[in-house]
């Protein structure tokens, strides 16, 4: 029994992970900038696609057809080779195999890029307006966004392999002292949970021990007095703005071996995410993470067999019913401050 | 006490001519075929109805759509059950509407702001993942609830045997397809226009107004507000679910699908594009949405090929691999856009647009002679 | 123990926000058809009083007396119901609309209650409310305006209409958080003579005043608060020779 608790616990960290990483964005971007970011999610999904940019990239062949031999259906045979094959070698084979951890590094510019393009183009002229219009101008975005990326990768999925090597699971349970084999986990979830482990922590390092982070904080707990202070807000909201579509994007790429992306993947987690955004508490850095957390291992709990037996369909409404018995009894989340978004 | 100020007779004939005449005057525009008449109604009556909550009480809700799909389900249910006849299941569909919303309503109102935003979304994709999973044995999941030769219409059965062939919806035994189809919606559009007219000329829907603009102001004036917001949003949610259910009785399909939040957030879009809190406004939107959506979805690559042949070779080919982005499966792409330019550059939506022209018009006309006239803000004429 | 002409009684009443008191101990009575200032310097705690009169804060111990009716626990809207209509100091009005209807939603309120289903009557049919509103408008020299909007209105015209809605509803209490604020001097008097009018017509007031002027052109009995404490009460000349007072506002500012 207890295996069964810690494996549906296991399998939570994940999707878990991904709403946290989602939420943390957006709630740095609220908390800071006071904007409702309703293309947080598109960004995610933008991230998914950097990866497979990149592997697409990688495997442009080079197609030369071999008269000397011929195909089973009589042929002469095409050979294809990917170019960074040809061009690294070796190398090139290893790139390719580890192609959506590799293509962080193209994802980090994109998406600081298109993040400071995005608020220096349009976020900017909404700070003081209603909140009502930042929902309807980001969700004009979002829209905008996923249908470019429809019409250039189209509207299907497109799964992005993850490296040969860590396809396998991870005994864990060994691994704790455990009976062998009762307890395993993939080792990609594994790195994904690790991963958003080290972002998360990366970013709260960032903001309690820079002096950026600092009046980033103060920002949040009062963005008038700070404003008062003469200290320039502005570029730093930019560059807030940058690094939250960072760290979607990045979320982004490292789920797309778990869930091939698509066009509207990002709206999809959008959704869960604001759920997410308002369990922890608008505003709430610490209530971001944990709701994420906790509402992704709540979903594992609930896609159990014996649980959707119980209740059927539960699995696909247990984030919803969380969200609004939270906000009932807890109006502002379970960390949330008073006074924020209530108008 | 059913009067009317004459301004607001005007409106009211005015709207009513132009709706009845559309298979006319859109001629021109290759729109009046009745498929398209049909939707233009139906999304017209959805988006009059959800500005009774967002442009008259302020309260965004992002999750219209499950009423919408509601109304549908409840009336393709009382064609297969009751009749075939649309009257029943128009008014089956209007209750039983009204009734979720007036649950989802009650329990979503406890909170304001984007708590309440995120609220109704949740409820709606609750229905919508709801509708495709456990409620199958009411939805019929992804394959859409229809009808079938084998329905029980127990009313009908009464009066005699059923009709050979494929059911269709009826009324009074007419069939309503083509343009007794458009008709049918018309006249439902334009009753949902006259009642949404008389709330917002009404003692009531100054209240409304009075909660958009200063909620508080209104609680320390004497007002218990959660009523005045419930009974809009139970409104606006039956007019969903009629909505809904005249587009079960022109297509007696129910989908899920129509529950999304896409759907939900269409509606938004077709208010916000008119002008959130006119009258009119929402229904002009719907309708430039849905005549937008039929054009640009209909151009293909060779429609293209053929508008951009003046220009030179390759440019023309460019133009072409470029436009086509934004129309047919890409159509999308330019409703987002225009979208974006629509909240950034015009939030109060077309009908601020007009006013703003009206209103350089009139400066133009009374300034050289009286000055004085243009008073700061005047309060437009409601 | 209350006597029978008291209307307002605020008993006891604490106030804490976090570890600031910013009410300790208040205990004030005002009597019917009275005009009863309260001053002090910024930050006593004067708003905070009003704020737990009309409900919009819940005293963290004592309560508050209407009429007999204990206010305590009531909903803002149900006290407002019991005939108390506010001022506040910055004006809560409804800027998006007219200044005719900003003073007509008040006037509704007053004779419909907190909820009418009223949707198929016409508000142009309101010929009587209508009227009143008009009337009202007149009464604080805001006639001309009244279809402007509301928020386009300076910040003088704002208070003047916030006044003229509480004053269509005939309130038995009315409370008044620095009215004559942002006005001129011209206005701040015909905002005085209005005020003797209707305390000729026997409406108790709550006044909170900062111009000393209006203060002691108004008031029948004054309440001075520091720090969250009455440091004082009494009539205006009891207070103008009080010492304490005479400490409290010029005991911070050397
Ligand atoms: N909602 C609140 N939460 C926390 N502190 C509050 C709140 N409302 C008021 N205070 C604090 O209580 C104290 C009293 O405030 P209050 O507004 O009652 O003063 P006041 O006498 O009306 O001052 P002024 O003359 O400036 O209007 C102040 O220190 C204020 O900061
Ligand atoms: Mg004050």
């Amino acid at each position: 029994m207890f295996e069964v608790i810690f494996l549906q616990f296991l399998n939570g960290l994940d999707k878990g992970a991904a709403y946290a990483l989602i939420a943390l964005g957006l709630t740095l971007v609220f908390g800071t900038l006071g904007v409702v970011n309703f293309a947080h999610g598109a960004l995610f999904m933008l991230g998914a696609f950097c990866a497979v940019l990149f592997r697409q990239l990688l495997t442009l062949e080079t197609v030369t057809i071999d008269p000397t031999k011929l195909s089973p259906w009589g042929q002469p045979l095409e050979v294809r080779a990917p170019l960074v094959q040809a061009w690294f070698g070796d190398f090139g084979a290893v790139l390719v195999n580890y192609s959506v951890p590799a293509s962080i590094i193209i994802t980090i510019p994109i998406m600081l890029l298109l993040g400071i393009l995005l608020e220096r183009g349009i976020i900017k002229h909404f700070y003081k307006r209603p909140h009502a219009e930042q929902i309807l101008v980001t969700f004009g975005l979002a829209i905008v966004a996923q249908e470019v990326i429809k019409s250039f990768f189209g509207p299907n999925p497109i799964p992005q392999p993850m490296p040969t090597d860590l396809r396998g699971a991870a005994d864990i349970g060994a691994f704790l002292g455990m009976q062998a084999n009762v307890i395993t986990y993939p080792i990609w979830r594994l790195i994904y949970f690790l991963f958003s482990a080290a972002i998360i922590g990366g970013v709260f390092a960032f903001l309690q021990f820079t002096t950026f982070g600092m009046v980033v904080r103060a920002g949040m707990a009062d963005r008038e007095t700070v404003g008062l202070l003469g200290i320039n807000i502005d570029r730093r909201f930019t560059i807030m703005f940058g690094l939250a579509a960072v760290v979607a994007g990045l979320a982004g790429v490292m789920y797309t071996p778990l869930l091939p992306p698509n066009y509207h993947i990002g709206m999809d987690f959008l959704v869960l995410s604001f759920v997410v955004v308002v369990v922890g508490g608008m505003g709430s850095l610490p209530g971001a993470v944990a709701a994420g957390f906790l509402l992704g291992i709540l979903q594992s709990f609930a896609s159990m067999t014996q649980v959707k037996a119980l209740i059927p369909g539960i699995d696909q409404i247990i984030i919803y019913l969380v969200a609004v018995v939270i906000l009932l009894v807890l109006p502002r989340g379970l960390f949330g401050r008073r006074g924020v978004m209530e108008a | 006490m059913l009067a009317m100020s004459r301004n607001d007779l005007l409106l009211f004939l005015g709207f009513t001519i132009a709706v009845l005449a559309m298979p006319i005057w859109l001629q021109p525009f290759g729109a009046a075929y009745p498929d398209l008449l049909q939707r233009f109604m139906i999304f017209g009556i959805f988006a009059v109805g959800f500005n009774i909550l967002f442009g008259l009480t302020g309260y965004l809700s992002f999750g219209h759509a499950a009423f919408f799909g509601v109304g549908s389900y409840a009336a393709v249910w009382s064609f297969k059950l009751l009749s075939l006849d649309a009257i029943p299941a128009m008014i089956f569909a209007v209750v039983v509407s009204g009734l979720f919303a007036l649950a989802i309503g009650f329990v979503s109102l406890r909170r304001s702001g984007i708590y309440f935003s995120i609220l109704t979304l949740a409820f709606a994709q609750m229905s919508y993942n709801l509708a495709y999973s456990v409620l199958t044995p009411i939805t019929n999941g992804e394959t859409g609830l229809q009808l079938t030769l084998g329905d029980p219409r127990h009313f009908d059965r009464l009066f005699g045997e059923a009709m050979p062939g494929q059911p269709v919806p009826t009324l009074l035994g007419q069939s309503l397809g083509g343009f007794t189809g458009f008709y049918f919606c018309a006249g439902f559009l334009i009753l949902a226009f006259f009642i949404a007219q008389r709330i917002t000329g009404s003692p009531f829907g100054m209240m409304l107004k009075g909660i958009k603009s200063n909620q508080t102001r209104m609680n320390y004036t004497g007002f218990n507000t959660k009523p005045y917001t419930l009974a809009a949003f139970v409104i606006s949610g039956m007019y969903a679910g009629l909505a809904g259910a005249l587009l079960a009785v022109t297509d007696p399909l129910a989908g899920a699908e129509r529950m999304q939040w896409t759907a939900s957030g269409e509606v938004v879009l077709m208010t916000i594009l008119g002008g959130a809190g006119t009258l009119v406004g929402p229904v002009i939107g719907a309708w430039l949405i849905k005549y937008f959506e039929n054009i640009f979805s209909a151009i293909n690559e060779t429609i293209l090929a053929r508008f951009w042949d003046f220009l030179p070779d390759g440019a023309d080919h460019f133009a072409v691999v470029v436009s086509s982005k934004f129309v047919g499966e890409g159509w999308f792409l330019t409703l987002g856009l225009v979208f974006v330019l629509i909240v950034v550059f015009l939030p109060g939506g077309i009908m601020e647009g007009v006013r703003r022209i009206a209103h350089l018009f009139d400066r133009k006309r009374s300034s050289p002679t009286n000055p004085g006239k243009t008073a700061p803000h005047p309060q437009p004429a409601e | 123990m209350p006597t029978p002409n008291v209307v307002l009684h605020v008993a006891d009443v604490h106030k804490r926000f976090g570890g600031l008191h910013a009410l300790a101990d208040i205990d004030l009575q005002v009597e019917e058809g009275q005009t009863h200032a309260i001053i002090g310097p910024n930050g006593a705690g004067k708003s905070t009083l009003l704020n737990v009169i009309i409900g919009k804060l819940a005293p963290s111990s004592g309560q508050v007396i209407f009429d007999g009716a204990i206010l305590t626990g009531r909903k803002p809207y149900q006290i407002n119901q019991l005939g108390i209509a506010r001022v506040f100091q910055t004006p809560e009005i409804f800027a998006d609309l007219s200044v005719l209807h900003n003073v007509m939603i008040p006037a509704l309120a007053k004779r419909d209650g907190a909820f009418k289903l009223n949707m198929l009557r016409s508000l142009d049919s309101e010929v009587g409310i209508r009227q009143e509103a008009e009337h009202m408008l007149e009464d604080v020299g805001m006639h001309s305006s009244r279809d402007m909007h509301a928020g386009s209105l300076s910040r003088g015209d704002k208070r003047r209409m916030e006044l003229a809605m509480c004053l269509i509803q005939h309130p038995r209490l009315l409370l008044l958080d620095e009215p004559t604020a942002g006005m001129s001097r011209h206005d701040t008097n015909t905002t005085i003579e209005l005020l003797k009018k209707i305390k000729s017509r026997g409406m108790t007031k709550v006044i909170i005043e900062h111009d000393m002027h209006v203060v002691f052109s108004l008031a029948d009995k004054i309440s001075v608060l520091a720090q969250g404490r009455i440091i004082a009460d009494g009539t205006p000349d009891q207070v103008r020779g009080n010492p304490k007072v005479q400490e409290a506002y010029l005991g911070g500012t050397h």
